[in-house]
């Protein structure tokens, strides 16, 4: 008994471990947050996988063993007071009992004793006669013995529980690998050349494992991860993905995960044919087939890419494969291209309280540019211009560690939702020639006639222009801090920013101007994003590369995520559940009560007694009214 | 010789249901066919068993218990009404007045948190007052907050529809919801237990634990604007929700008041209000009844989530960490039932037991989607 109590909670405990520590992380994870010293010593006390360790079956095996104990040792016992009437209670043991009492009686015993037995019955209680020696007559009642029947159950079940479950366990694997017969695999290497010993065949009993298809392969294995490595699932069928969709709901959430999948196998006529999703699994010679996640299958990327470096406006194509590497330029300054990620989807909340819906920003992608000495700056691109504040930009979010988080570069979109404003911009702004023709506008908008004046107030400008071209905002500050003295460089400060925002809308005008269009308005959206322009200008000095991508189009390739489980132990677990819910009802709601009523002829007497096997309030009240009962019975 | 002739016979629940008790399950059973003749072709069996069987169901209790049968009903003529005042469009919450300050599902819900509010202190002042008529005022104010939860319920059940056909589904499936979910059935369970043990003293301790549960609704509403109502995740589209969840709060509200009670036994035991409470071995009976429903509800709970889980997850049992909580839990309360049913234990070990258990519970419910990630990822903080 205190064993039973202890087995649950060391169990209890022991099972907590497994939740606060993060299970079947990949092994890096859990040196770079233990250390190498305390990530081995978990290791070998199995924490990754605490509930497949071989500790923590011991507890389970502790728990199906003393279980199996109780069952052996109270069952015969429980199978007697559930048949028992107990009618050889004597007369002197009931009339010790705490709950009884006696009544006397006129009518004839025959008359007491048919009268008591129908009452007995119409309470619900089943009843035996025993005649006693002296010519008493002795009925012995029960009611509610199933109960007994509910300690057999909820302790069975919690043995055919842990059957199934070691059943479909890894336990076989376990044996097998202790004694050498089989290894997991721990090389990234392709599937054909995974070794026999890491190989499961199709005769394995029970597997959970996954598979990766993309759309239009097809496949006959599958892969069970195993701590940091794995094994290969050998299937009796292949599988084929024909398609794979996300149905979205109109907020941009999904809404469905469907794989339509072709079973081949020799023992078919004909291929079959079957759409899976989640909570629809497909069941196929004993081996359930579920949607499990997807991924991309190899997404087809088409980007511009603008060169930020030229001279001029400079911009070429690229095209790329999820998963695939491109390069871009050439010789020393070649750059490999590593295009990670496509999502087509995005749900996120720009809103800038953060309480608004989120809703799709449309596709997005991640690609590494790695140079030649191996160094690799991520990069995020969004598709389409995102509203943030109120206002539309383009957003590309670099980091240079994955642990990083990114930091995003906004470029406002113009008129027409379109980067080319910026980037036209931009390229005026760096142009020597654009650069003049900026400071002659500014120039002959300033009051002075002088042409001295003007010609020195041009300089400036360029000048001013110049340096913002090699180098943002900084380089400004530092020119200003080496020629002003530093009580009049906030007003020197000043005075080049309201410059370089006129020199910006002068700009912004001349390519206005040269494809025919009339001039910018001056209102606050056009004022804010030459504001914006100007601070995506400084923001690209650490954009970290010159190239800028844009994802120009793209074509969708998934590949859906299926998980291939075989669990014989299945039925026996949902058994095991079914006698545990009847054992639990019966012990909570059948109230097991016995009666003895003891009919005395020659003392004109019933002596009554009641027992339960739980002594509670539900009794007592039982008791008391049965008492009232037979006294207005027998009187 | 007596002549008289007793019936004490035993009777079947169908031989002692009055007319009004044949009434109202022909009444629920006419809006299950009516449900069905209008929406069939939108539901799989398994829907169809559960609206007939929900029909068959509250038939039963609500002539076991014939408040609840009052209270079905009352949530049915407010729920159709509401509904009827929407005309088919979601801007008519925020139009019409009944809406408005009523029966829309936010409005509703939130009389819910004012009455529950009102009922604690209420049922408190009738234990300082040790008056039967406050208490009975309290029992009606809770009453009253569980007719309007669940018209609120009821009401965002629709609204869901409203919103667009596919997003439309049973209230049950995000945070905000299952916390409404989890003080309408602790106060059913309280109100059960109120009228069988005929003792009102009990309701301030219970309400308390309802009455963190409003705070935490109150919460996430305003400061998270957590109760919008969104879309399903693949994962949970499955009819397995409507049974899963609710069996799981019926352990998890009764647990909760096992654990309410225990804190009242503790104080009576050191005769802090204890002659303002039932007896200890009263308190102590609830307490161990409230454990048992808890404990056999849980365990469905637990059995559906894993069939479920067999269904959309690939295997039944995947240590995720909610599942693995749902065991602790389990275990506990198995500890718990074995200590005082084959060992016979009483008093105060176990009430302070009831008590941790709470704080168990609590994680498994509510801690494991605050620091623990999994599967169960459907209400983070």
């Amino acid at each position: 008994m205190r064993f039973a109590v202890s087995m649950l909670s060391v169990l209890g405990i022991a099972s907590i471990i497994g939740t606060v520590l993060k299970q079947n992380e990949p092994y890096e994870n859990y040196i770079i947050k233990f250390g190498q010293f305390w990530f081995e010593a978990f290791e070998k006390l199995g924490l990754y996988d605490v509930y497949h360790a071989a500790w923590f079956l011991l507890i389970l095996l502790f728990l199906v063993i003393s279980t199996s104990l109780c069952i052996y040792r109270n069952t015969p016992l429980m199978l007697k007071e559930w048949k028992t009437y107990k009618e050889h209670a004597a007369e002197k043991s009931l009339r010790a009992f705490s709950h009884q009492a006696s009544y006397s009686v006129q009518a004839p015993a025959e008359q007491v004793q048919t009268k008591l037995a129908d009452y007995l019955g119409g309470q619900g209680f089943t009843y035996k006669l025993k005649p006693q020696d002296n010519g008493d007559v002795l009925i012995a009642a029960k009611a509610g013995t199933h109960q007994r029947l509910g300690y057999i159950f909820t302790h069975a079940a919690i043995v055919i529980i842990c059957f199934g479950g070691i059943l479909d366990g890894n336990l076989p694997f376990k044996i097998q690998e202790m004694l050498g017969h089989k290894k997991i695999e721990v090389l990234d290497i392709p599937e054909s050349q995974v070794p026999a010993v890491s190989r499961l065949g199709i005769s394995n009993p029970s597997f959970r494992a996954n598979m990766t298809l993309p759309e239009g392969v097809s496949d006959d294995v599958a892969f069970v991860r195993v701590r940091d490595g794995y094994l290969v699932q050998e299937l009796p069928f292949r599988v084929a993905l024909k398609d794979f969709r996300i149905e979205h709901y109109a907020t941009g959430q999904p809404k469905s995960f469907e794989s339509d999948i072709v079973i081949t196998d020799p023992e078919l006529a004909a291929p079959l044919e079957k759409t899976i999703s989640v909570n629809h699994p497909l069941i196929y010679r004993g081996i359930a087939i579920y949607q499990s996640d997807f991924q991309d299958g190899g997404s087809e990327l088409k980007f511009k890419v603008w060169d930020l470096a030229a001279n001029k406006l400079l911009s070429g194509h690229i095209d790329g494969v999820v998963a695939k590497k491109g390069t871009l330029g050439t010789g020393d300054q070649a750059l490999a291209v590593e295009f990670n990620e496509f999502r087509k989807f995005n749900i996120m909340n720009l809103s800038p309280d953060g309480k608004g819906k989120p809703r799709n920003v449309g596709p997005n992608t991640t690609y590494k540019l790695r140079d030649q000495s191996g160094q690799a700056r991520e990069y995020v691109t969004y598709m389409q211009p995102l509203k943030l504040d109120g206002k539309t930009y383009f957003v590309s979010g670099m980091r240079e560690t994955v642990q990083e988080d990114f930091r995003y570069l906004r470029i406002p979109a113009d008129e027409d939702f379109s980067i080319d404003g910026f980037m036209q911009l931009r390229q005026a702004m760096r142009d020597p020639a654009k650069q003049l023709e900026i400071a002659r506008h500014l120039s002959k908008q300033s009051p002075t006639a002088d042409p001295k004046l003007q010609q020195q107030f041009e300089q400036s400008v360029q000048r001013l222009l110049s340096t913002f071209a090699s180098g943002g905002f900084t380089q400004l500050s530092q020119v200003i801090e080496k020629a002003v003295p530093e009580a009049e460089r906030q007003k020197a400060a000043d005075t080049y920013f309201k410059l370089l925002n006129a020199s910006a809308l002068e700009a912004y005008n001349l390519n206005l101007a040269a494809q025919g269009k009339p001039a910018m308005a001056l209102n606050p959206q056009t004022l804010a994003f030459l504001q914006d322009a100007l601070n995506a200008m400084n923001d690209l000095f650490y954009y970290g590369t010159p190239y800028y991508f844009q994802l120009d189009d793209f074509k969708h390739k998934e590949a859906s995520g299926l998980q291939l489980t075989k669990s014989p132990g299945q039925k026996w677990v949902y058994l095991g559940s079914a006698l545990l819910v009847l054992g639990i009802f019966s012990m909570f709601y059948i109230r097991e009560r016995r009666v003895w009523l003891l009919i005395k002829a020659n003392t004109q007497e019933v002596l009554f007694a009641m027992s339960s096997n739980r002594k509670n309030l539900d009794f007592d009240q039982e008791f008391d009214r049965t008492q009232q009962q037979l006294g207005q019975l027998l009187s | 010789m007596n002549t008289q002739t007793y019936d004490f016979k035993q009777k079947a629940i169908w031989q002692t249901l009055r007319v009004q008790d044949w009434l109202y399950a022909l009444v629920l059973m006419a809006g299950a066919v009516f449900a069905y003749s209008r929406y069939s072709q939108y539901m799989d069996a398994y829907e169809l068993g559960f609206l007939f069987g929900a029909a068959a169901t509250f038939s039963y209790l609500g002539w076991r218990w014939k408040g609840l049968a009052k209270l079905v009903i009352g949530i049915a003529v407010l729920s159709l009404f509401a509904i009827n005042l929407y005309h088919g469009s979601q801007a008519r919450a925020g139009e019409s007045f009944f809406l408005k300050y009523l029966i829309s599902s936010q409005s509703a819900v939130m009389w819910m948190n004012v009455l529950f509010i009102l009922a604690m202190l209420t049922y408190w002042f009738a234990l300082f007052k040790r008056s039967e008529f406050i208490g009975r005022v309290a029992s009606a104010l809770t009453w009253a907050a569980v007719l309007f939860g669940f018209v609120g319920l009821m009401v965002r059940w629709y609204e869901s529809y409203l919103i667009a056909p596919d997003v439309g589904h049973i209230p049950i499936s995000n945070l905000y919801e299952v916390f409404i979910l989890f003080c309408l059935i602790t106060a059913l369970l309280y109100l059960h237990y109120e009228s069988k043990f005929n003792t009102k003293q009990l309701g301030g301790f219970v309400l308390l634990i309802i009455n963190a549960g409003v705070g935490f609704i109150l919460w996430y509403r305003f400061d998270r604007g957590a109760d919008a109502i969104q879309p399903l995740v693949p994962a949970l589209q499955s009819y397995w929700m409507k049974i899963h969840v609710p069996a799981n709060f019926i352990g998890y509200g009764s647990f909760s008041l096992a654990a309410m009670v225990a804190a009242a036994y503790l104080l009576a035991k050191r005769g802090i209000l204890a002659t303002r409470l039932p007896s200890l071995d009263v308190l102590d009976d609830v307490m161990y009844k409230a454990i048992a429903v808890g404990f056999a509800f849980f365990t469905i709970a637990t059995i559906l989530g894993a069939m479920w889980a067999a269904e959309a997850w690939g295997g039944y049992w995947s240590w995720d960490p909610k599942e693995t909580w749902a065991l602790i839990v389990w275990l506990n309360y198995a500890a718990w039932l074995h200590l005082r049913m084959v060992k016979g234990l009483r008093g105060p070990v176990l009430a302070w037991w009831a008590l941790v258990g709470l704080i168990v519970t609590t994680f498994a419910f509510l801690g494991v989607n605050m620091f623990l990630s999994g599967l169960h990822s459907y209400g983070e903080l």
